[in-house]
């Protein structure tokens, strides 16, 4: 096949360009410029990483392109990711940029240049069974990606190749090292390539939009429970910043207009439903409302057992809730059902 | 079969040139600032090259300054007359980003264009006053090869602003344009021996007698002061040889390239459906065709072109390779949209009718694959 690998500079990409060759593909590398910053402030799509991959595609011996996506980058992944933390919720921006510019953009620019395929380093697996196109797991379990892809559709994932699903983390390490590629060693990369600015999250905000302070109150009393400084950094859930002295107190709600973020002990946290919105399914069709399901509610977060309900997901234990804007995905096992958004 | 057409980026080597530069890479290896006879032996090439190179640009030897390419020398104009004579800074909005950026380095302002990419003189007139002592307008874009009216610039910088200075980046011109006379009326020119047949690395700067320019880089105070460093002589030597032989053949090369450059755009826009010209021929240089296929993205219409042998450009290509969106195009009025479905095919003293040929069979299916039909 012509496969166009999706190349960052760093190791997981680079092995997954590498595995391709070896399996007697015909493979050009390409790296998509997304920010368009000053270079030094953020690690992703900076001259370096462009300079990292053109130097692995040199070590392959082959060829190696730049995309410029910087527009689209920006309408649908940085704005939609400023709006959300606005609004007090917590999106997800790794899901819109795989929606909208890796899986569709680079994808169709891939398909314009006449390719087959297109391949990522992300940790996935693409199987094929039963005549059906299915998102899976990928091998290293602490590295899985499967939930910032849940939204790509069977007609995508089949023109997609995720090289790197079946190895561990330390096995594409060594593939690297034994393939002496130049970024063999380089540290992994984080989640939100723009927000990695010094000082995170509240400085790349902070500079965007108006950060406001806003008033804790007490779920059970209606009290006043001290004070927040930015409502925007707010998650639900979380317990820092969030007062109680001697018991620990969680945000449970966020409310912008209000200015106001209601708490509880974690006992208030703990729910048996989250409301879902815009569910993707991977075969297009919603699963069988009886049908056992595992449900992850977060990019790092634990499966759970629940039931699809249709306008929420059901949990069959409770658990702390989950906050507005992350992805609630659907699984069987390790294979991705489907996925949509907390409400 | 292959089809180079992007000589505004960069141009093969003129045989004479490289022929002119290899006795200093060699035997005559010697540095012009010496007492000895192998230096003495360099020097007298530079004085040579020296002379050559200022009859082509229309100016004396001592007005001179020869630099390490075109981004230099732009930088040396602006930044060095501006650090001996303080005061504002205007150039035009589609300079090249080596004025533009150092325009902007130093607090200036740009002037806007027309439609075609032509200076508004009233715009400038009105940015124009008694603090201004920098006014840099290129003479021809290195994007879409529009020409300045320099004589009629440099009377409204003349009258608007007295102390100023006028630059004018000559990079895009020299191959094409009568340097000599049209950038009479500036302080300062730049060129670049790479855009004409010269090696990269190498370039010059006019400083007009009486012009006063501080030095970018402290160093032996070569070049009077104006640009230490030890001489690139094989390439100052190349410079020179691939000047004169432009000069000698400019004519005739003009009239050659423009009929090939009107026959390239004048069959593109028949074959290809809703394609559009920018920029107006007759205020081109003569190898410039700059057009744009609305409902494609030049960045992918490129790699289809280079696969199927057709060199072309687009906007300005970054270190890093990837396409930024024109500030040129921006400036003419062009949609974003559109800015991003124009390319620039660039053609050169070596283009020929098979260039020509094959752009013509190529860039209509290539249009044709990206819109889908």
């Amino acid at each position: 096949m012509r496969v166009l690998a999706a190349m960052s500079g760093g190791v997981d990409s680079s092995v997954a360009a590498a595995l391709l060759l070896e399996e007697g593909h015909e493979v050009v590398g390409a790296t998509m410029k997304l920010w368009r910053g000053a270079a030094v402030e953020v690690g992703c799509c900076s001259e370096a990483e462009i300079d990292d991959a053109r130097a692995v595609t040199r070590s392959l011996g082959i060829d190696h392109h730049v995309f410029t996506f910087t527009d689209d980058f920006d309408r649908h992944v940085v704005d939609p990711y400023i709006t959300g933390h606005a609004a007090g919720r917590t999106p997800n921006p790794c899901i819109a940029c795989n929606d909208r510019i890796k899986f569709d953009r680079f994808l169709v620019r891939a398909t314009q240049l006449g390719f087959d395929a297109i391949a990522t380093g992300h940790h996935a697996r693409v199987v094929r069974r039963d005549g059906r196109v299915r998102l899976v797991r990928g091998a290293d379990a602490a590295k899985d990606q499967s939930y910032v892809l849940h939204g790509l559709g069977a007609a995508t994932l089949a023109r997609c190749l995720f090289p790197v699903g079946d190895l561990t983390k330390d096995e594409v390490r060594s593939r690297a090292a034994a393939l002496d590629l130049p970024v063999a060693t380089k540290p992994d990369s984080q989640d939100a390539c723009f927000v990695l600015t010094e000082g995170g999250r509240a400085s790349f905000l902070g500079t965007r939009i108006p950060l406001r302070p806003g008033r804790l109150v007490d779920a059970a009393t209606g009290a006043d429970a001290g004070a927040v400084a930015a409502l925007e950094l707010v998650t639900v859930g979380q317990r820092r910043g969030m007062g109680g002295a001697g018991q620990r107190r969680y945000a449970l709600s966020v409310d912008v207009s209000a200015g106001t973020v209601t708490v509880g002990p974690r006992e208030a946290t703990m729910v048996d439903v989250v409301a879902v919105t815009a569910m993707r399914w991977t075969d297009g069709t919603a699963v069988d409302r009886d049908r056992p399901v595992l449900a992850q509610c977060s990019a790092h977060g634990e499966p759970v057992a629940a039931r699809y309900e249709g306008d929420v997901v059901r949990f069959l234990s409770p658990r702390p809730r989950v906050a507005p804007g992350q992805a609630v995905v659907l699984y069987d096992g390790d294979e991705v059902l489907g996925g949509g958004e907390a409400a | 079969m292959e089809s180079y057409l992007d000589h505004a980026a960069t141009t093969p080597m003129r045989p004479e040139a490289v022929a002119a530069m290899l006795p200093f890479l060699t035997d005559r290896f010697g540095n012009p600032s010496g007492v000895h006879r192998v230096s003495r032996v360099a020097r007298a090439a530079l004085d040579e090259a020296r002379e050559i190179v200022a009859d082509c640009l229309g100016a004396l030897p001592g007005e001179v300054v020869f630099t390490g390419g075109g981004t230099e020398a732009d930088n040396l104009a602006l930044a060095g007359v501006h650090a001996t004579a303080p005061g504002r800074v205007v150039c035009a909005a589609t300079e090249h980003h080596a004025v533009l950026h150092a325009c902007q380095a130093l607090g200036g302002d740009t002037v806007p264009v027309d439609a075609d990419g032509v200076i508004d003189l009233d715009a400038l007139a009105a940015a124009l006053d008694d603090s201004v002592t920098v006014v840099a307008v290129m003479l021809a874009n290195n994007e879409v090869g529009t020409v300045q009216p320099l004589a009629d610039v440099a009377e409204v910088v003349r009258s608007r602003a007295p102390r100023a200075r006028l630059h004018t980046d000559a990079v895009q011109a020299f191959a094409w344009l009568d340097v000599a006379s049209l950038a009479a009326p500036a302080d300062l020119v730049a060129v670049s021996a790479h855009k004409f047949g010269g090696p990269k690395g190498v370039g010059a700067l006019v400083v007009r007698s009486g012009v006063q320019v501080a030095p970018l880089m402290h160093g032996g105070g070569q070049e009077r002061d104006r640009r230490s460093g030890t001489h690139n002589l094989a390439g100052v030597a190349a410079m020179a040889a691939a000047m004169r032989a432009t000069v000698e053949t400019r004519a005739a090369t003009v009239e050659r390239v423009a009929a090939l450059r009107d026959r390239l755009a004048d069959g593109l826009l028949a074959s290809v459906p809703d394609a559009a010209e920018t920029g107006s021929r007759p205020s081109k240089v003569a190898g410039n065709c700059h057009l744009r296929f609305p409902g494609t993205e030049s960045e992918a219409l490129l790699l289809l072109l280079d696969e199927a042998g057709v060199y072309a450009a687009a906007g300005s290509a970054c270190a890093a390779g990837a396409v930024e969106p024109s500030h040129v195009l921006t400036a003419m009025g062009l949609t974003p949209d559109d800015a991003r479905a124009s390319i620039r095919l660039s053609l050169g003293t070596t283009s020929t009718d098979d260039d020509v040929d094959l752009a013509l069979k190529t860039v209509p299916e290539a249009v044709a694959r990206l819109r889908g039909n």
